[in-house]
């Protein structure tokens, strides 16, 4: 099986690669458009901030080949906000794979979110032997609102889209990588999809 | 619910852990990696290495042990010490880290803690602020507590919130070591202050204290050394007492 890890300079990529070579399986990294395309799997991360990430994806036409990929693609964190239509974080145009859009958290509460906490009303194959109220690691400032495409939801300040889908496309805001052995388990599942 | 930290924290010198380690069944206690494993699997939320080479070869001894931690280790872990440039932070997230802390470096030149914000993102950078409460007044302290600054502890932590700090680990000189508790009132004084998280360090000796923290120091995290090295305070065991005083813990 062919697993590629989008590189477009956003962030820290090797966890992940890592987290998949602890299951046994080689990620590649590439912002190589025919590699992407011709992947079996494909995951798109993302740390840092949304319109410099957007702007490092069109700077590659990246943008346009996520949208139209056809096998299944996992979007982490920022990358699962990049797939949403649209962003507070300096009013950034997403890639529109979810429709959804991408709040910041109100000062309510601290920000960024940053720890661990539970995902709940988990819905897609995703999740499969993942036990609801499992817990995640996440770290964010800004969320995706509940909404149709919600797989999973979390809890913070109010309930969130923890998780999304959409035909091929999977999304989630926590670091499954970085999630001790739960996490382990959706990275398997998103293998098996 | 998001649920409070447990955050070991080791010191590394040219890529091991320095300062007593005992754990049981542990050939090589200054193994930072098998260290790291074992925290993971007993239940710390996070892990904080301290880099104290003094030497490059040191540094970049810490750099490979980094990489190796990444590779191995399936929970989050911050790095600290000597970080003064983009190019450090660089360095380090690209070898796993998946976050830094930066302190002194940030106090000579406060415009590091935006340069790295807006780099980064503020996720990944955490301000170590040490202080001591002198007359009543909490002063800032550069190199591990030695040097005073004029800086007074809120007016820094709330200048490198603005500046982009995603959150703050303060270590209070007065109870580093003392293992008497935490600096509580001070800790819940920068929650009620700041809006990112808070990192409680110096002081742990029982697990009354972690309790009194979260409830009365209002802290998001707390980080400690040797009670966990010395297994005086298993993980395990803290997080259920945790849970049984209804603050919520991953378990």
């Amino acid at each position: 099986m062919k697993l590629v890890i989008i590189d477009y300079g956003a962030g820290n990529i090797k966890s992940i690669q890592f987290a998949f070579k602890r299951l046994g399986v080689d990620a590649v990294l590439s912002s190589n458009p025919e590699e992407i395309r011709n992947a079996d799997k494909v995951i798109f991360p993302g740390v840092g901030e949304a319109s410099s990430a957007m702007k490092m994806l069109k700077e590659s036409g990246l943008d346009t080949l996520i949208p139209e990929l056809k096998q299944p693609v996992l979007g982490i964190c920022l990358g699962m906000q990049l797939l949403c239509n649209h962003s507070e974080e300096n009013d950034t145009k997403g890639l529109g794979v979810f429709n959804v859009a991408i709040k910041r958290f109100s000062n309510e509460v601290k920000v960024p979110q940053m720890g661990w906490n539970t995902i709940t009303s988990l819905k897609s194959d995703l999740f499969k032997n993942v036990e609801n109220d499992s817990f995640m690691y996440s770290v964010h400032s800004f969320y995706a609102e509940n909404c149709k495409e919600a797989i999973a939801t979390t809890n913070y300040e109010f309930n969130y889209a923890s998780a999304l889908q959409k035909d091929n496309f999977y999304g989630v805001q926590f670091h499954p990588e970085k999630s001790s052995l739960a996490g382990e388990q959706i990275l398997k599942n998103f293998l098996k999809l | 619910m998001l649920t409070k930290r447990i955050i070991p924290c080791l010191d590394i010198k040219n890529g091991r852990t320095v300062k007593g380690v005992n754990f049981v069944n542990l050939i090589d206690a200054g193994d930072p990696i098998e260290l790291a494993k074992q925290y993971a699997e007993k239940g710390a939320d996070e892990l904080v290495f301290l880099d104290i080479s003094a030497t490059l070869e040191g540094r970049n001894t810490t750099l490979e042990m980094v990489l190796k931690v990444a590779e191995q280790v399936n929970i989050p872990f911050t790095v600290g010490g000597g970080i003064s440039s983009i190019e450090d932070v660089d360095r380090l997230l690209k070898a796993g880290a998946d976050k830094v802390s930066i302190n002194s470096s940030a106090v000579k030149r406060p415009e590091l803690v935006n340069e790295l914000s807006n780099k980064f993102g503020n996720q990944c950078i955490t301000v170590a602020i040490d202080a001591k409460q002198i007359d009543g007044e909490w002063i800032v302290h550069l190199a591990g507590g030695s040097i005073p600054t004029e800086l007074n502890l809120f007016d820094w932590a709330k200048e490198v919130e603005t500046r982009g700090a995603g959150e703050i680990l303060f270590t209070s000189m007065n109870n580093d070591g003392t293992k008497a508790g935490f600096a509580n009132e001070a800790l819940a004084k920068l929650s009620e202050e700041l809006n990112i998280p808070i990192i409680a360090s110096g002081g742990a000796g029982t697990i009354q204290h972690f309790i009194d923290t979260f409830k009365i120091g209002k802290s998001d995290a707390a980080l400690a050394a040797s009670v966990f090295h010395f297994g005086e305070i298993p993980i395990k065991d803290l997080k259920q007492e945790l849970k049984k005083n209804n603050i919520a813990v991953r378990l």
